[in-house]
């Protein structure tokens, strides 16, 4: 029912933080996510249910675990930027994966 | 009368005492339903009163706890989570009614989910739920009795917040999770907590006595007199311990015989250091900088490390200060810089990685020289396994001072030592001329005992003090003694109280800690006679 209209941009990346996509990665994307004009949406499979990216009761409540892969989708205004920067925050595991509660090594 | 016993599981340890409360979640008034304008416009208020309560709670908190709130505050900004109420309130609903169905839906899916994480959200919808109602309601939160044993179903974030834990007092929830919010603010406010003691909260006896037992994951209902006993006994012990940690805790540590131990910090991040006293220890025997390397679009650059190592450089305010260079592998991948192996803590991991990847050390050295020049700092390699690789670093460091020479930057070269984790540095570490031998007991006891650190099912034979293990300890303490270098500890052992005397006996006088366990340790070496 939306045609993407302008630039559009997809990616996927694998969900790695030990948690899954839980509140603090959940913050973190959505509120990244708000910073571009672009429609963008999130799923956890290639055809989708589609989710709002920027909704951040939408992608809790995916419950995605970790070893998801996460697929975006972006239709409009800086859509490939948006997707780029997006798969490299999860990709940067929410920049704290050594927040995880593991003792370090040594 | 005899006692009631139930177990549940453990939230945050610690024993407490206490006349049970019983706590209601549940709030029943309903408002009769105005104009469907009337009740968009009640839940829209409520939700915006809600919203500023929790932002001003927020400036009260800080760390996990503010992090939980904003996590509600930005939930309840997300129009989405409003979306069905407002539906329902067109239908001709009354706004608390249209808002307890909305979120008990959600509540309800959370609930059914498979992952224990997300089932731990419950509490933060449960609470988001309950704020709105009472906007919508006027009605009052019922005050939590001081020193209580509370009883609950679950229990929210922000219930937890708004009392004063400091005279005591513990949690027994029916539902709940180890993984739920308030079960880190528990464990961080140093309360009992036992959760999923599967109790009908109707049926308990509010003020009737209780005693939580955390760590067991247990709840005493009209404890007898030996229970009771047993439970004061604890209780004082730990209050003991608590008062002796912090007697010591700013004192030089000695042994009862006058034998002078130095107890160092581990740090992982900057930020730590901002609510430490520099006064507490002799300094940080271990800087990690894994935390550096994340948290970026990219590696961090020269200039970022030199200002993160010379703020903890000027903490210390003159102690010296010990940096590991980048320990990735193992259990803690980095993105970008380690590679996927199938038995990763035998792979590419610490100075092996760095090796490989000699523009990103030789960064960090660079950055460390010039940092040197703002305190005593020192460099430490992880993961030496043979006399070659310490050469090779050596090699790079050379290089490195010489260059900062020929351009001009003020620099220092640090001394330049390596960690004892793989059994062929313990075994013969006459091979290796570093300046100071660091031991990680962590790693050297999964090397030399086979038993992998991150298995459960092999914890028991990953100890620290078998005599295999010791006997390493005391012969890398031999050799730096016979050398003239320093050897010290810095693993997981050093901060447990009870394996202090072990590890003194091997000869070792310098450990390093965890922050809070510095007073704890510094007792337990007080109590020690090494028999002169």
């Amino acid at each position: 029912m939306n045609e993407p209209t302008g630039t559009e941009a997809t990616g996927s990346t694998l969900l790695t933080h030990s948690a899954g996509l839980h509140a603090r990665p959940t913050l973190k994307l959505t509120m990244l996510a708000k910073t571009f004009a672009a429609k963008i949406e999130l799923a956890v499979k290639p055809d989708g249910p589609w989710i709002d990216a920027k909704s951040v009761v939408r992608v809790m409540a995916m419950k995605a675990p970790k070893g998801s892969t996460l697929h975006f989708r972006a239709s409009g205004d800086k859509a490939e930027e948006a997707v780029t920067k997006i798969v490299a925050l999860v990709d940067r595991d929410f920049d704290e994966a050594a927040e995880g509660g593991k003792a370090g090594n040594v | 009368m005899s006692e009631i016993r139930c177990t549940g599981r453990t939230a945050s340890p610690g024993v407490a005492i206490g006349t049970l409360f019983v706590l209601q979640s549940a709030l029943h008034r309903v408002r009769g339903a105005g104009s469907t304008t009337e009740e968009g416009a009640a839940l829209r208020e409520a939700i915006e009163a809600a919203k500023a309560e929790l932002t001003e709670l927020i400036t009260q908190t800080e760390g996990e706890a503010a992090e939980i709130l904003t996590f509600q505050i930005a939930m309840l900004e997300d129009e989405e989570l409003a979306a069905p109420a407002h539906t329902e309130i067109a239908g001709g609903s009354s706004a608390d009614l249209a808002w307890r169905t909305a979120l008990d839906v959600q509540i309800a899916d959370y609930a059914a989910a498979d992952d224990e994480y997300f089932r731990a959200r419950v509490s933060d919808l449960v609470d988001m739920r309950d704020r709105v109602l009472q906007h919508l309601s006027g009605a009052q939160a019922q005050a939590l009795p001081q020193g209580a044993v509370i009883a609950a179903d679950d229990m929210t974030p922000s219930r937890f917040l708004s009392h004063d834990w400091r005279s005591g007092g513990a949690i027994a929830l029916s539902k709940g999770s180890p993984s739920s919010h308030v079960a880190m603010l528990a464990r961080a406010r140093h309360v009992p907590m036992v959760v999923g003691l599967g109790f009908d909260t109707a049926k308990l006896k509010p003020g009737a006595p209780a005693i939580v037992d955390g760590g067991a994951g247990l709840i005493i209902l009209d404890p007898e007199v030996e229970s009771r006993k047993q439970a004061s006994n604890r209780i004082a012990n730990e209050a003991r311990l608590e008062a002796e940690a912090q007697h010591f805790l700013k004192r030089p540590a000695t042994t009862r015989d006058g034998t002078a131990v130095a107890v160092f910090i581990n740090v992982a991040s900057p930020e730590e250091l901002n609510t430490l006293d520099p006064t507490i220890c002799d300094g940080i025997g271990l800087v990690r900088t894994e935390l550096l390397f994340h948290g970026q679009d990219s590696l961090p650059s020269e200039d970022q490390q030199v200002a993160v190592y010379r703020r903890i450089l000027e903490w210390a305010s003159g102690r010296p200060v010990i940096v590991r260079t980048l320990d990735a592998g193992g259990d803690k991948p980095i993105p970008g810089l380690t590679v996927e192996e199938s038995n990763p803590f035998l792979g590419l991991r610490g100075l092996r990685l760095s090796l490989k990847r000699p523009e990103v050390f030789r960064s960090q050295l660079r950055a460390l020289c010039r940092a040197a020049v703002a305190g005593e700092l020192k460099i430490m390699l992880p993961m030496v396994t043979v006399p070659g690789e310490l050469e090779e670093a050596r090699g790079h460091l050379n290089e490195v001072v010489a260059e900062l020479a020929r351009v001009g930057i003020a620099h220092k070269r640090p001394p330049l030592g390596i960690m004892v984790e793989v059994p062929s540095v313990a075994l013969t570490p006459e091979r290796f001329a570093a300046d100071f031998f660091s031991i990680g007991s962590n790693d050297l006891t999964q090397y030399v005992m086979a038993a992998a650190r991150d298995l459960s099912s092999v914890a028991h034979l990953a100890d620290p003090t078998d005599p295999a293990v010791l006997q390493l300890i005391e012969r890398v303490v031999d050799h730096a003694a016979c050398e003239g270098v320093e050897a010290s500890l810095c693993g997981d052992a050093a901060s447990d109280p009870a394996l202090v005397p072990q590890l003194l006996r091997c000869g070792l006088r310098k450990l390093s800690a965890a922050p809070g366990a510095v007073g704890r340790v510094k007792a337990a070496i007080a109590g020690i006679d090494l028999g002169g």
